[in-house]
């Protein structure tokens, strides 16, 4: 079985967002990054999949120069194979543009069976590239999975949960699919500090828009078609009330204002 | 019309909720600014009360695809169906709930039109005849307004509860109209198998009132008067990443960056620090009571109302007074 997981580099939720103002693009070299946190839960899902059903795990992600910092960590976990889409053309891609890159590189990888990637990135925040990318491949399209539950590379079908509005949707689907999990999924593990060290000395292969055979006007800034016009800081919320006295008038206080609201019934 | 607005109605198994049609209201006032109509959009089995109760909410005009094949959500059907109708009629914008069938909807089906879309919208003004969309990013900290400059029509899903709900008037009735699209069954990838119903009744994202707990709670046991305070008051329960991952109650109650975005009337957290990635997923809530026994904690700055004290002193209190004065 041929597993690809999709890795995606992001800032650091603690760290200082840099932006590049005119061009509405994230300044990523300066700042401070981390495997996007549901991307860990896709790693660690094809992590378990090869473990489970054996075959070979390639992670791919798409990123500047030092986003190769992301599959190091695929490659001190044991990955086999990583690919880093890394072209100057495919800065400021829009949620298709980064999708089509991501298919491209899993159609050059060849006769995947199976894709993971995170429900969403915690800086895009736009949680839709795993349906896209399963679009766009004509994969099956599984998204907020909660528990994959067989795998039947043999007969080409795969049985997952999907943690949904009001319960848990359990669908059986046709290989090759593309499988977006949510937290909660697994335990990521975390890798030990022999494989962070083999990991360090290796090269992490690049494949640029022509490897790929992507059109360099289809992806980045100029192939998308969603473009963010403007940044701001949303305002702070007013500064509130602390309530002060007694725990029995404070109560009163607030369970009047509570239900003056008129929202409790 | 060619710059019609468009409004996909999402249903399970064809069962809808008032939410369903939240979208007709923000639809109607940019079709408004454009001269033009909201019209709403369906795919599935037996959609004509769909389409009536479409037509109550406001829809000039309800399309529809109705088939057997489209009986329950399967996103392949349903987003060829929606690609098909989107590449037929060409309304200017189409807008969908991003819900977990909205975006699964709405990705796919701009991915086989062959463009992009912005998701998870939370501000939208026309400018020139153009959406600008406003959305959160890095967790809330930011908004980003996004256009949509190649696309027809420019499509974008929508936040739960960011727009008023349009009024109901069953007085209103919208022209209906059946598109006979199908799809192969033998073409599908997926097939559900069956519908587990969560444990957990209130989904927290359309939420009213929600009591939510963290790492000051100390135990899974402090969950069990957050429960009280929530039955009292009808609310539902929700927590902080801390808690989560302590292992206390299930992560389908996460609220926060890589929890669940919510937007209720009342929001009362309960030994909450209130660190940035927890602030994400709530800080638009109408009203917000921090109890905390820190008087540092973040959280008091983004509160209508604080209180500082144990919360194990304070939401006995709680549930004793609104008893008393809810009559319960």
């Amino acid at each position: 079985m041929k597993i690809v997981a999709c890795i995606k580099q992001v800032p650091d939720t603690e760290a200082e967002v840099k932006w590049d103002i005119p061009g509405g693009k994230l300044n990523r070299e300066a700042m401070d990054s981390v495997t996007n946190p549901f991307d860990e839960f896709a790693l660690e899902e094809a992590l378990l999949t090869r473990e489970n059903y054996d075959g070979d795990l390639i992670a791919i992600t798409m990123g500047p120069e030092k986003a190769a910092d992301v599959l190091r960590n695929c490659l001190a976990l044991t990955v086999n194979e990583v690919h880093q889409c890394s072209d100057a053309a495919f800065a400021g891609s829009d949620t298709f543009a980064t999708a089509s890159v991501l298919a491209a590189a899993i159609k050059k990888i060849g006769d995947v069976d199976v894709v993971f990637c995170g429900k969403q990135s915690t800086d895009g925040n736009t949680g839709v590239v795993g349906a896209v990318l399963a679009s766009i491949l004509g994969f099956s399209q599984l998204t907020y999975v909660s528990k994959v539950r067989s795998i039947d590379a043999g007969a080409k079908k795969i049985v997952v949960e999907r943690a949904i509005e009001g319960g848990t949707e359990v669908v059986e689907a046709k290989l090759p699919a593309v499988v977006s999990v949510i937290k909660g999924i697994n335990e990521p593990r975390l890798p030990n500090l022999m494989g962070i060290r083999k990991a360090a000395k290796m090269q992490i292969p690049q494949w640029s828009a022509a490897d790929l055979g992507v059109d360099a006007g289809k992806v980045g800034a100029a192939g998308s078609c969603t473009k963010v016009v403007e940044i701001a800081v949303p305002p702070p919320r007013g500064a509130g009330e602390i309530l002060k006295g007694e725990i029995e008038d404070i109560a009163n206080t607030v369970t009047d204002k509570l239900i003056d609201l008129k929202v409790i019934k | 019309m060619a710059n019609d607005v468009w409004v996909y109605i999402e249903h399970k198994d064809g069962a809808v909720t008032p939410m369903s049609f939240e979208l007709l209201g923000i639809g109607k006032t940019l079709a408004d600014g454009l001269g033009s109509n909201v019209c709403a959009f369906v795919v599935g089995e037996g959609t004509d009360n769909i389409a009536k109760e479409a037509g109550s909410y406001g829809a000039a005009k309800v399309i529809a695809v109705d088939a057997g094949v489209f009986k329950g959500f399967r996103p392949d059907a349903y987003a060829k169906a929606a690609a098909f109708l989107l590449d037929k009629y060409k309304p200017e914008i189409a807008l969908f709930r991003a819900t977990s069938q909205g975006t699964d909807v709405a990705g796919a089906a701009a991915a086989q039109l062959g463009f992009g879309l912005c998701t998870d919208t939370i501000g939208i003004a026309v400018d020139g005849g153009k959406l600008k969309m406003t959305r959160a990013a890095f967790g809330g900290n930011y908004t980003v307004t996004v256009v949509n400059e190649k696309a027809t029509p420019q499509i974008a899903t929508v936040r739960p509860k960011a727009f008023a709900m349009p009024v109901q008037d069953a007085s209103k009735t919208a022209e209906v109209v059946k598109e006979s699209f199908t799809v192969n069954e033998a073409d599908l990838n997926t097939k559900v198998l069956e519908f587990i119903k969560s444990a957990v009744a209130i989904n927290l994202v359309e939420a009213d009132i929600i009591v939510s707990g963290g790492r000051g709670l100390g135990s899974a046991e402090g969950f069990d008067l957050l429960k009280q305070l929530a039955e009292v008051i009808g609310g539902g329960v929700g927590a902080s990443r801390a808690a989560v991952d302590s292992g206390w109650i299930s992560v389908e109650q996460q609220v926060g960056q890589t929890g669940k975005t919510v937007k209720p009337k009342i929001y009362i957290a309960c030994g909450i620090s209130g660190a940035i990635q927890h602030l994400a997923g709530m800080r638009t809530s109408d009203c917000i009571v921090a109890i905390n026994k820190d008087p540092d904690a973040p959280i008091f700055k983004a509160a209508t109302f604080g209180i500082v004290g144990d919360y194990k002193a304070v939401v006995p209190k709680l549930i004793e007074k609104f008893k008393g004065k809810l009559g319960k």
